[in-house]
């Protein structure tokens, strides 16, 4: 199982990560690695049998729809790299005319 | 004996009779930790002036004749991926260097009245095993300084293990509560799927984690297991189960019970340390009633493959929040958004985290769905329904905790030694079942071995008797 450097760059932008230098190599050569030891578990015959998701069954849980103190808008913001009036801020999204 | 160096349930004791004030207490660990981790480096950010506040308050509370609970007064130390109003919480990562949480985890509510002596190093968002992969500092073996802690709780268990706090809380994906505990000689408890709720601790793998106890004896980490579980409004995941009085039948023996061994584990290539604990302690066992019975688990050589697969998946998702807009780390300069997202998560993650982040984006890919993601999770079934089986022919399973004795600190596993290292105690995780790891003994060269017990669904009282049992014939291993 190979992953290329440009497969592993397609990841990255996916994933909204940016590689640098040999760093493209270097993580397919990993992920090479690791998809190689974990394609073992395809010989397996699971045939009918049902994913898994978690482990324990479980049943949605419902509560009252209720108003409940929460964070304060001074909380909420408190750990913004940048914020302004009250907001997030964040660089320009739509672009000028 | 230091007071730093006893347990918390002789320390309770010693408080409620007003032997010693927990002031007395905090300022004795708060002591050792100046002393000790400039080397060992368990902690991120020690909070001694928080901990002596809370100490006196609970002498406070104590004078007035209000009752207390049994661990009031015990100083803690918390993995710094667990939220603390008011304290940065890190997770070793770059990330989150500077995030103060506005609210804290239901279990440090929970636990509000022990003295917090700081926040845990581990592995950058509990990604690894061995704590090298923090942002910040590695931590040390308590044990043997040039050997690893174990991890990714590898700061909480350094910190139990050298008298740098009493007990402490780490969380469990594939093993991070449990290794860490068994390469620092203290007991370490990853409950049930379900058992103590997760609100604050930061998501991971979400159907893998759990918080849990590391402790110096197994009747502390029934202490701090009953402290913490039940149900929580905040936590949709948690069982509402009666949470039992874990230390009533702690004492009751092992006569009757049947121990599973299972074949699988046994056969792997396990260092002559751990192969001989194993059978002092099946001996043991059988000499105190037990029956050992051997069991088979056959889909167990594929758990790390699953486990690798899940959690890298899982972990994708949840690390998605990291965008650098509502918290964490923001690059400087972007001119749009998406330039912002790519430079602040790559400024912010470490290679360890990026590695799993984009296996995970692989196997969620179109391509890689069907072959990798949703294969791992029938295996992950077939591994559940093994365990499954396994509990109709005995009470609990006794297997190796970790194949071997804590590697030295920049020691390079082989690739394929590292995804298997994890393979006694990843698929508790996946089949969501508790299991314990407990101290039994040293191997020839001093170093801690540990032994891990796995149970059925929600038998957290059958784990902690057993463990109970073997800590008779082990003994605990020296604070250092």
């Amino acid at each position: 199982m190979v992953i290329t450097p440009e497969k592993t760059k397609q990841l990255a932008q996916l994933a909204r990560l940016a590689l640098f230098g040999d760093e493209a190599a270097e993580f397919a050569e990993q992920l090479s690695g690791i998809l190689t030891y974990t394609q073992q578990i395809q010989s397996l015959n699971t045939e009918g049998t049902e994913p898994m998701i978690y482990p324990r069954a479980t049943k949605t849980i419902m509560r009252d729809d209720v108003v409940v103190p929460s964070l304060s808008q001074e909380q909420a913001l408190a750990n913004a790299p940048q914020m302004q009036d009250g907001m997030f801020r964040v660089p320009r999204i739509i672009e000028e005319e | 004996m230091e007071l730093y160096q006893k347990t918390a349930h002789e320390l309770s004791g010693l408080l409620a009779k007003k032997e010693i004030s927990a002031r007395e207490l905090t300022e004795n660990v708060l002591a050792q930790i100046q002393k000790k981790d400039s080397e060992l480096g368990a902690f991120i950010t020690v909070t001694g002036e928080r901990a002596l506040e809370t100490a006196q308050k609970v002498d406070e509370l104590r004078a007035k004749g209000e009752k207390l609970g049994a661990l009031a007064g015990i100083p803690l130390a918390v993995k710094d991926n667990i939220c603390t109003e008011g304290i940065p919480t890190t997770c070793a990562s770059k990330m989150l260097a500077d995030f103060i949480p506005p609210y804290s985890a239901t279990v440090m509510e929970k636990l509000s009245l022990l003295p917090l002596v700081g926040k845990a190093n581990l592995d950058e968002f509990a990604m690894g095993s061995s704590t090298q992969s923090s942002a910040f500092h590695p931590t040390r073996n308590p044990h043997d300084p040039k050997r690893v802690p174990g991890g990714s709780s590898g700061g909480p268990a350094a910190a139990v293990a050298s008298g740098e706090a009493i007990m402490a809380l780490g969380t469990d994906t594939g093993g991070s509560i449990r290794q860490p505990a068994a390469f620092c000689g203290v007991v370490g408890l990853k409950p049930t799927y379900g058992r103590v709720s997760r609100f604050g601790a930061v998501a991971f793998a979400s159907s893998l984690d759990q918080v849990g106890p590391i402790a110096r004896d197994v009747e502390d980490a029934a202490l701090l297991l009953e402290a913490i579980a039940g149900p929580d409004a905040l936590d949709g995941t948690v069982s509402s189960k009666a949470v039992p009085d874990f230390r009533a039948s702690l004492k009751s023996g092992v006569r009757g019970m049947k121990i599973g061994l299972p074949k699988e584990y046994l056969a792997l290539e396990l260092a002559p340390a751990v192969q001989e604990k194993l059978a002092q302690a099946r001996e043991h066992l059988e000499a105190q009633g037990a029956q050992c019975v051997e069991v088979s688990l056959p889909r167990s050589q594929y758990a790390a493959a699953v486990y690798h697969l899940i959690a890298s998946a899982e972990a994708s998702s949840n690390l998605a929040r990291f965008d650098g807009v509502r918290y964490g780390h923001r690059a400087e300069n972007c001119p749009d958004t998406l330039t912002m997202y790519l430079q602040s998560r790559s400024e912010g993650f470490g290679p360890e985290v990026k590695l799993r982040i984009m296996l995970g984006t692989y196997a969620l890919s179109a391509d890689a769905y069907a072959d990798f993601y949703q294969k791992a999770q029938k295996v992950r079934r077939l591994i559940a329904d093994d365990f499954a089986h396994s509990f109709s022919q005995c009470d609990c399973l006794l297997l190796p905790t970790t194949s071997g004795l804590p590697p030295l600190l920049g020691q390079e596993l082989e690739p394929r030694e590292s995804y298997t290292a994890d393979l006694c105690t990843v698929s508790a995780n996946l089949a969501g079942l508790p299991a314990l790891s407990l101290p039994s003994g040293m191997s020839e060269e001093g170093l801690p071995v540990g032994l891990q017990l796995v149970g059925n669904h929600f038998q957290e009282e059958t784990l902690l008797k057993v463990a109970w049992t073997l800590e008779q014939c082990f003994g605990q291993v020296e604070v250092k």
